[in-house]
């Protein structure tokens, strides 16, 4: 462990292309690469579900089936497809990103529709009773009012993201993965530490500020909402089913259902 | 004005064709408030749904003001219909003020100025200025309900469709809605359609009642008193409950029933019971009326029970029960005197004055006098029994001095 | 596919296939016993839950990599050993399974629970014999959900040389061959799909009355 506070502290290893800083930047931009692409694909197919309520239960089955896609494997496979079908950099890069977007989706996918579908119907029947078009309905009350769960798949997404990017060193690309994977060739433990110590902080923090954006970006009139109803057996069941393995275990959710 | 013309909604087809409206015509008046009363599955909410096609009439069509509903665009067309419905279906993520000013945002106004116009109207439906920042997760169940309808009035529209608006509260808080709502209707006027299930309701605030039965079908459409007195079939019978004979008299005003003189006693101050004529009867209680300095009626004393001396409080009385006043309806009269320990309702004036007692054999003569009147205007009209309104000739009747 | 390979290679596969079941479901049992209490005074102790499920959430936000690098460090073992992988996964569980412990009893309905009070439980004995029965549902929801994840996570600890599926991705890679890494993800997900059906059918024989109510 000490190993790693003096490899966490030697300034050669914060300068340079393997430095600190430049691996931060690679993880970085591959966490935000496979975000966007997830959120392009999966808030729209996750509105509409939850909009028309159809094709509900197929989701659901996509998404726990693809939890349980050994992430390793994914990489690894569709990595050799790339090796063998593009030359460069986006041989490895390109099934690289594709795999974390293909992990980031059913979070973002499932609360979304969740969130959607969860809006009171009195709300949309009001909605579309005071004028609002079909459009309207969704972006002005539907959104907002599922933005909660919405950004609880967001975080989601975005601590698998994380998680798996790290991972995805051993497919050669950068980050902190890179002094996890290096380390263990090389045998050296404390770079392996250092390494493992950066990408928790990176996970915690990064949780933090998109709670924090959350808490700013989310109508004060939502957060106590969940305070009154009361959850029933069923409502746990299927939202375990669709928050599953959510990272985001958040008191705040829920302080005290008593009425 | 609202007209149906034939309309019908049905839904599935061949064996499994059920309507929920069937061939529905009724003209709904501009300015008046129109009941659709019925029990569950009788298409009124359907039919209240067809005016701003939130429901879409499978035949027949939908008039606003000579205007086919359908030719307008429907989001359009909702803007200018005032919506209402049961657990208020406010907006949890924005704020009071800004619920009650969404369809003028929408319309296009500024958000200041829309805000401005929602304070008017939290104001007019009884609420204080500080709501307007709160969120509706922290208002009770009555409080969302008064925002509901100032969100539906924010862009003044003439017409307005309330979908059980007061059901999903408790009955003391509904009994205040009705009332202020009522109060608001007679500032407004506007022309609305009320959907309830609860006949009471109906005959409380409606101008006009309009009863379903279940499978669509309009049973009768009539005034509230119209509707109490001469149901149009047993369906409407049954529907308007029990009782019905005695609630129709709400609607006729007692006019000038006999008040007769009644000697009273001044609060706090003393008496005995030497007041009491030795020719009454020993085991019965002498009531006395008991009134304030203003001469307002605070309740009545048994005379043999006062202590001599001693000045009246309000603990030594009984209080009555209704008052009858100068726009009282028999129905008020008659429980003015059965709900007084003394048989005798207290009369007062307009300004809550007593001028003297009402017994219960008088209003029972007025009943029979009006009752008489009706039945000559009745067969004077030779009028239809069922599907128009019956008119004002309660009102008539109740005119005439007993 | 190269068939040609698997055969050749099925002891190897067999023994690997063993240890990822180990693997994967030592720590969710443990994860789900450690649990069970911790999830029930989060729920009987209003005060203890934020701070449980904080860091709950803290410790599930850890990615697995860093955990398996990390503990070896702390458990004084070396970094290839499973029992890195069991302790690492059990804590994962335990932080997901805590939250879903204590939200399953708080759906009980509030009037079973007042009601067996009513009748003379004991605290201890109402949990066990009242409440926590019926909050099986849902915490069966959440143990599917950590026993499907644990199955992945285990094979991410191929990297540190821990003997199990994983194995096959890496000897693919190496090999430039795609045999072993697809027969790898079928496996995990076999191995998946059963532990979810064990857990299903294990609820489903735990809770007779809800079959009883569906087949009305």
């Amino acid at each position: 462990m000490t190993g790693a506070w003096t490899w966490l502290t030697t300034g050669a290893n914060w300068s340079g292309s393997g430095g600190v800083p430049a691996r931060l930047l690679e993880h970085l931009w591959y966490t935000f690469l496979a975000l966007a692409i997830a959120l392009v694909i999966a808030l729209p197919i996750g509105a509409a579900i939850g909009h028309t309520g159809r094709l509900t239960g197929l989701v659901s089955g996509l998404a726990n089936a693809l939890r349980a896609l050994p992430t390793l494997g994914l990489l690894i496979l569709l990595a050799l497809w790339g090796l063998g079908t593009f030359k460069g950099d986006i041989a490895l890069l390109g099934p690289a990103i594709a795999v974390l977007a293909i992990l980031a989706i059913p979070p973002i996918l499932s609360n979304t529709y969740a969130g959607i579908a969860a809006v009171d119907p009195a709300t949309r029947d009001a909605a579309k009773g005071m004028g609002m078009t079909g459009r309207e309905v969704l972006t002005k009350v539907e959104l907002p009012v599922a933005l909660p769960l919405i950004m609880s798949g967001i975080r989601s997404a975005f601590l698998q993201v994380v998680a798996t990017a790290t991972i995805a060193a051993v497919v050669s690309l950068g980050g902190f993965g890179r002094y996890v994977i290096d380390g263990n060739s090389q045998q050296n433990y404390s770079m392996m530490v250092a390494g493992a110590i950066l990408v928790a902080v990176l996970a915690i923090l990064g949780d933090r500020i998109l709670a924090l954006i959350g808490h700013f970006v989310i109508s004060p009139g939502l957060t106590g909402r969940k305070v009154r109803a009361r959850a029933t057996t069923s409502d746990l069941v299927v939202a375990i089913e669709q928050e599953g393995g959510s990272a985001v275990l958040e008191p705040a959710n829920r302080a005290g259902g008593d009425r | 004005m609202i007209n149906f013309d034939d309309v019908s909604k049905i839904f599935g087809e061949g064996d499994h064709r059920t309507a929920a409206v069937e061939d529905l015509t009724i003209e709904i008046p501009t300015g008046k408030i129109t009941v659709f009363v019925g029990p569950s599955g009788c298409g009124k909410t359907t039919s209240l749904r067809m005016i701003n096609r939130m429901i879409e009439p499978t035949s027949g069509t939908v008039l606003i003001d000579g205007v086919d509903t359908r030719s307008i665009d429907a989001p359009k067309l909702r803007r200018g219909i005032g919506y209402v419905i049961q657990n208020a279906g406010l907006f949890p993520h924005r704020t009071v003020l800004d619920n009650i000013a969404t369809v003028p945002v929408l319309d296009g106004q500024s958000r200041k100025a829309a805000r401005a116009v929602a304070a008017e109207l939290l104001e007019r439906v009884g609420l204080p200025e500080s709501m307007g920042s709160r969120y509706p997760a922290q208002l009770s169940g009555g409080q969302q309900q008064r925002v509901g309808v100032a969100r539906a009035l924010a862009a003044d529209p003439p017409v307005m469709l309330m979908d059980e608006p007061f059901s999903a509260v408790d009955p003391v808080v509904r009994a205040q809605l009705q009332d202020e709502f009522t109060r608001l209707q007679a500032e407004l006027g506007k022309t609305i359609v009320f959907v309830t299930h609860d006949i009471d309701e109906a005959v409380k605030i409606g101008d006009r009642i309009a009863v379903f039965a279940v499978g669509g079908r309009l049973a009768q459409y009539a005034t509230p008193a119209e509707v109490l007195s001469h149901p149009a079939d047993d369906f409407v019978a049954d529907f308007v409950g029990h009782d019905r004979g005695y609630r129709a008299l709400s609607f006729t005003v007692a006019g000038n029933l006999p008040v007769r003189d009644e000697p009273t006693l001044l609060l706090g101050s003393t008496a005995d019971p030497s007041l009491v004529p030795p020719d009454a009867q020993p085991s019965d209680p002498y009531w006395v009326l008991v009134v304030d300095d203003a001469r307002q009626p605070r309740g009545w004393v048994d005379a043999r029970r006062i202590t001599a001396g001693r000045p009246l409080g309000l603990g030594d009385l009984v209080l009555g029960g209704s008052l009858v006043g100068p726009q009282s309806s028999l129905r008020t009269a008659l429980d003015a005197a059965l709900s007084s320990p003394s048989g005798r309702g207290v009369a007062i004036d307009a300004d809550g004055r007593v001028i003297g007692t009402v017994e219960a054999r008088d209003v029972l003569d007025a009943i029979e006098t009006a009752r008489v009147a009706q039945g000559l205007l009745d067969a004077a009209d030779q009028r239809p029994v069922s599907g128009a309104p019956a008119g004002d000739a309660e009102q008539a009747a109740a005119a005439v001095p007993s | 596919m190269n068939w040609n390979w698997l055969n050749r290679n099925t002891d190897q596969i067999l023994s690997w296939l063993l240890a990822h079941l180990w693997l994967a479901a030592l720590p969710t049992l443990l994860g789900l016993l450690l649990a069970l209490p911790l999830g029930a005074l989060a729920f009987r102790y209003r005060w203890s839950y934020a701070t449980l499920i904080t860091l709950a959430g803290l410790l599930y936000t850890i990615p697995s990599l860093a955990l398996f690098v990390v503990l070896p460090g702390i458990l004084g073992t070396r970094i290839l050993n499973p029992i890195n992988v069991v302790v690492a996964l059990t804590l994962y569980t335990v932080a997901l399974l805590v939250r879903v412990v204590a939200d399953a009893l708080d759906s009980v309905p509030p009037l079973v629970r007042q009601s067996a009070t009513a009748m003379g439980y004991r605290p201890i004995r109402s949990l066990i014999t009242v409440q926590l029965p019926l909050a099986i549902p849902v915490i069966g929801a959440g143990l599917r959900v950590a026993a499907v994840s644990n199955v992945s996570l285990v094979s991410v600890a191929a990297l540190l040389g821990v003997p199990q599926l994983g194995q096959l991705f890496l000897v693919g890679f190496q090999l430039n061959f795609y045999t072993p890494i697809v027969a790898g993800i079928v496996l995990c997900l076999l191995v998946a799909a059963i532990f979810d059906t064990i857990i299903l059918v294990a609820v489903r024989i735990a809770t007779p009355w809800t079959r009883a109510v569906s087949h009305r």
